[in-house]
């Protein structure tokens, strides 16, 4: 069985603002922040938090598409933008769609336990309101096996996948309660986005979320069958940072264990790209990798008290929850509409929004969870601070990239 | 000759104006789509674009290549299988960009009349003065096939007087566009008694074909919409003169334009309505009415705004030019006082908070037209609204409840008159050209 060769921990973690539309200070025709400034950003939150800056070994940047979406590749190169000293050091970019956060996470990961790095710096970013979502949505089908699915794909590709995967869960599960629990979800993300100043959802004012979206009926004839927009995280500009350090590592930066959390368990699982899912009503990649991470950790769901999971789309989180072991198969949707995943219930999910809520920079939302649950456990969320329960102390997060095919889930708890 | 024929070679004459280029803009739409069809792939799809200013017509590509490009991204999930077919073009972005420059290269512009010869199917979208569209419809006749029919654009000449003039033998049938045609749901399609029942089936088809509502209208001066607006407007006007007696012009203009937006529900107030149409295109408007009709429609103030040289209408960016309002982007900043033929700033701490608290409140629970427009309970919440400003003891309810019976008044005339053949076509033209929550003919205050 896999376990952890040596201790690891994630040190210290900081987030932008997720922009995009729903920000008050978003103009689509006005100049925005580029890569740069987003990964500077984020990277020195992380680096304010640490006594030596220079004491980091390595960067690692996840980003999925800034070569299309910006006509900038070479990422890892950008990582001296952070701090000085980072030039000179290994620095690289990875890419696994939108889950290339997650991706990022893990490659510093096994950085520390291979025992190359004591302290790696994780910065995730993506900039994507540089076109249209319309055109946007041509580069985001780079997640999917492009040459054997654009030209027969739908305009906008991906919401079209997991329409499908809404319509099939719905036919097969009844289509009244999982429009019940999309409409559930999206108010559960923007409630908990209004929380969280750096949301992108912020600064909505909808009184009534649900009969919002419920009344909203999908329109095949100008978006997807099964799904509204309200049922799709945002087009976003954002980036998220944390620190992966091992024991020597976590002295070096002079922070306390307490305010560190220690990664227990993690899973990184693929699936073929070139393959169709064999059920579309499981996430069996994001299931894998999730087992995968709780094993090692040598824990269960029941030991868990907080959940990050990849809602890209409202359907999406859904079947999630199913995929972590929260819901047994077609339950997602009940499970969800007893209100167990809202902040106040027993198994908070996305408690600062999620993809829905805060807003989906594709290559940043990997490093956003496992941010999100260092905030949590360690007690600095704020005022999207959930109680963490003693006899529940763990986090995970799921990050998804794709129509399921490359998944990373992480099991942290707080260090001691 | 069937439809997709006579949609092969089309004209626009008065392709730049503003009515006539919304049309060039849904019809070149319209023939690129055609185009892409497996049946058609190879044949030409010309649309003529005939004006008089060559800087129109610069204006009038830049115009098509704008809209057109927003259309396309907006409609991208129907283009795809419009372009299923085509390997080649794999991306949304590869596909809107060919459908854009497909629509562009239907446009074919022209400063000459001659450029319409080949064509089976002309749209007539010039100025609303009688002997300029005879003289031209007589040109078009003499040089076009002789089985071509005329659409006219016309929002106040009688068609029938047209066709006669012209020459025509009921080959000509009016299909009035709303402002902006790309827009607006609304065409009033109006048969003259000669119209050949062809050509009024193929207005009707083509109306369908760009997914317009068609409400069929009498051919009498004015038709539904404009015979319901410019009386509207009257009456707004002489609201106004009353209040000015005492008020002086700013109070009295913003009061009934407030009253005719929030109390009446409506998008927006009837001066606002007023300015965006061009105060000179309504006086133009009415007067051909009242010519026609012989009906003494007309206002001093409307004559008075004109001589000041305050026409309101649009630039050329869309943006309102001030009329009896003044506007910045889009919001109303300062109302025009005619007695010193200059603006006068809203003060929402002085006059304009006493002009408004002299109406009194609106109802309890209010919504405006915007909250209205979208919500479930809007036939309920209109009913509450209007049974509440029937009981109120109020001047701003007293105003409402006139203007909604005289709205009431004139849209039954129209009916009465054979304008529309039935209640519900004054309601729809009101609905779908105006988007009026409810039809003037209601119970509304009854």
């Amino acid at each position: 069985m896999r376990k952890m060769q040596k201790r690891v921990y994630v040190v210290a973690a900081d987030t932008t603002v997720f922009l995009g539309t729903g920000r008050k200070e978003f103009h689509p025709k006005k100049p925005r922040p580029g890569l740069e400034h987003y990964i500077a950003e984020a990277g020195k939150g992380v680096l304010a938090q640490i006594s030596d800056p220079e004491a980091v070994d390595e960067g690692v940047v996840g980003n999925f598409m800034a070569s299309r979406f910006n006509r900038q590749g070479h990422l890892g190169a950008m990582m001296a933008v952070v701090h000085p000293s980072l030039a000179g050091k290994p620095s690289l970019r990875v890419e696994g769609a939108c889950a290339s956060g997650g991706l990022a996470v893990v490659t510093a990961i096994k950085s520390v336990l291979a025992g190359q790095a004591d302290l790696s710096l994780v910065v995730g970013v993506e900039v994507q309101n540089t076109v249209k979502a319309i055109y946007g949505a041509d580069i985001l089908a780079g997640a999917g096996h492009y040459a054997a699915e654009r030209k027969s794909g739908h305009a906008y590709y991906f919401p079209a996948k997991f329409s499908d995967r809404a319509g099939e869960y719905k036919k097969r599960f009844g289509a009244e309660r999982t429009w019940a629990a999309m409409g559930r979800w999206y108010e559960q993300a923007v409630r908990n986005a209004r929380l969280n100043p750096k949301a992108q959802e912020f600064h909505n004012t909808t009184t009534d979320l649900f009969s919002t979206h419920q009344t909203m009926a999908p329109n095949p004839k100008s978006f997807c069958e099964h799904i509204n927009v309200l049922d799709c995280s945002k087009v976003s500009d954002g980036a998220a940072a944390i620190l992966v350090a091992s024991e020597e590592g976590l002295k070096r930066t002079g922070r306390k264990k307490s305010e560190a959390v220690e990664l227990v368990g993690f899973g990184h699982s693929t699936a073929d790209l070139t393959a169709q899912p064999d059920d579309l009503t499981v996430l069996d990649t994001t299931r894998r990798a999730a087992r995968e991470a709780l094993e090692m950790a040598g824990v269960a769901v029941r030991d868990v008290g907080v959940f990050e999971v990849h809602d890209c789309f409202t359907i999406s989180g859904i079947l999630a929850c199913e995929a972590l072991g929260l819901a047994g198969h077609g339950e997602g949707a009940d499970y969800v509409l007893s209100g167990a995943t809202r902040r106040d219930g027993p198994t908070p999910v996305n408690t600062s929004g999620g993809l829905v809520g805060f807003g989906h920079p594709t290559g940043a939302s990997g490093v956003r969870m496992a941010a999100d649950l260092w905030r949590q456990l360690t007690g600095r969320a704020g005022d999207d601070q959930v109680k963490i329960p003693s006899e529940r102390p763990h986090g995970i997060f799921a990050s998804m990239g794709g129509n399921d095919r490359t998944v990373v889930s992480c099991v942290f708890r707080r260090a001691a | 000759m069937t439809l997709d024929e006579r949609l092969s070679n089309v004209s626009v004459v008065g392709a730049a104006g503003k009515m006539g280029s919304g049309i060039t803009l849904l019809l070149a739409q319209e023939m690129a789509r055609l185009s892409l069809l497996p049946q058609n792939r190879g044949k030409v799809f010309r649309l003529n674009a005939v004006d008089l200013s060559p800087e129109g017509l610069r204006g009038l590509q830049e115009y098509v290549h704008a809209q057109a490009l927003k259309a396309a991204e907006k409609g991208a999930v129907g283009l795809r299988a419009l372009y299923a077919d085509r390997e080649d073009l794999v991306e949304n972005g590869e596909i809107i960009e060919d459908f854009v420059r497909r629509v562009e290269s239907m446009v074919w512009p022209s400063t000459q009349l001659a450029a319409a010869s080949g064509s089976h199917l002309v749209f007539e979208a010039i100025v609303e003065k009688v002997p300029v569209k005879v003289s031209v419809l007589k040109q078009l006749r003499e040089i076009v096939p002789d089985d071509a029919f005329f659409f006219t654009n016309t929002s106040s000449v009688p068609i029938g007087l047209l066709d006669r003039e012209a020459g025509l033998a009921g080959r000509i049938v009016g299909v009035h566009f709303y402002n902006p045609p790309p827009v607006q749901k609304l065409v009033e399609i109006i048969r003259a008694p000669g119209t050949r029942p062809d050509t009024a089936e193929t207005a009707a088809e083509i109306g369908k074909r760009l997914r317009k509502t068609l409400i069929p209208a009498a051919d009498v001066a004015g038709f539904i919409g404009n015979g319901h607006f410019i009386r509207d407007g009257l009456h707004g006007l002489q609201e106004a003169e009353a209040l000015a007696k005492n008020e002086g012009w700013p109070k009295a203009l913003w009061t009934v334009n407030r009253v005719s937006q929030d109390w009446l529900l409506r998008p927006m107030g009837i001066f606002q309505l007023i300015d965006y149409v061009g105060i000179d295109v309504f006086r133009f408007i009415q007067d051909v009415m009242g010519k026609f009709l012989e009906e003494p429609l007309s206002h001093p103030v409307v004559d008075a705004m004109i001589e000041h040289g305050v026409l309101g209408g649009q630039n050329p960016d869309g943006s309102q030019k001030p009329g009896f309002l003044r506007y910045e982007k889009g919001r109303i900043t300062a109302v025009y006082d005619l007695e010193r033929k200059d603006y006068v700033p809203l003060d929402p701490k002085g006059w304009t908070a006493e002009a408004d608290a002299r109406l009194g409140p609106l109802p309890e629970g209010f919504r405006g037209w915007k909250a209205l427009a979208g919500a479930p309970d809007r036939d309920a919440a209109l009913k509450a609204h209007f049974d509440a400003v029937a009981a109120m003891k109020t001047p701003g309810a007293e105003l409402a409840r006139r203007y909604v019976k005289r709205s009431r008044e004139i849209a039954r005339r129209l009916v009465a008159t054979g304008v529309a053949a039935r209640p519900e076509d004054v309601n729809g033209v009101l609905t779908s050209g105006f988007y009026h929550l409810y039809g003037p003919i209601n119970d509304f205050c009854a």
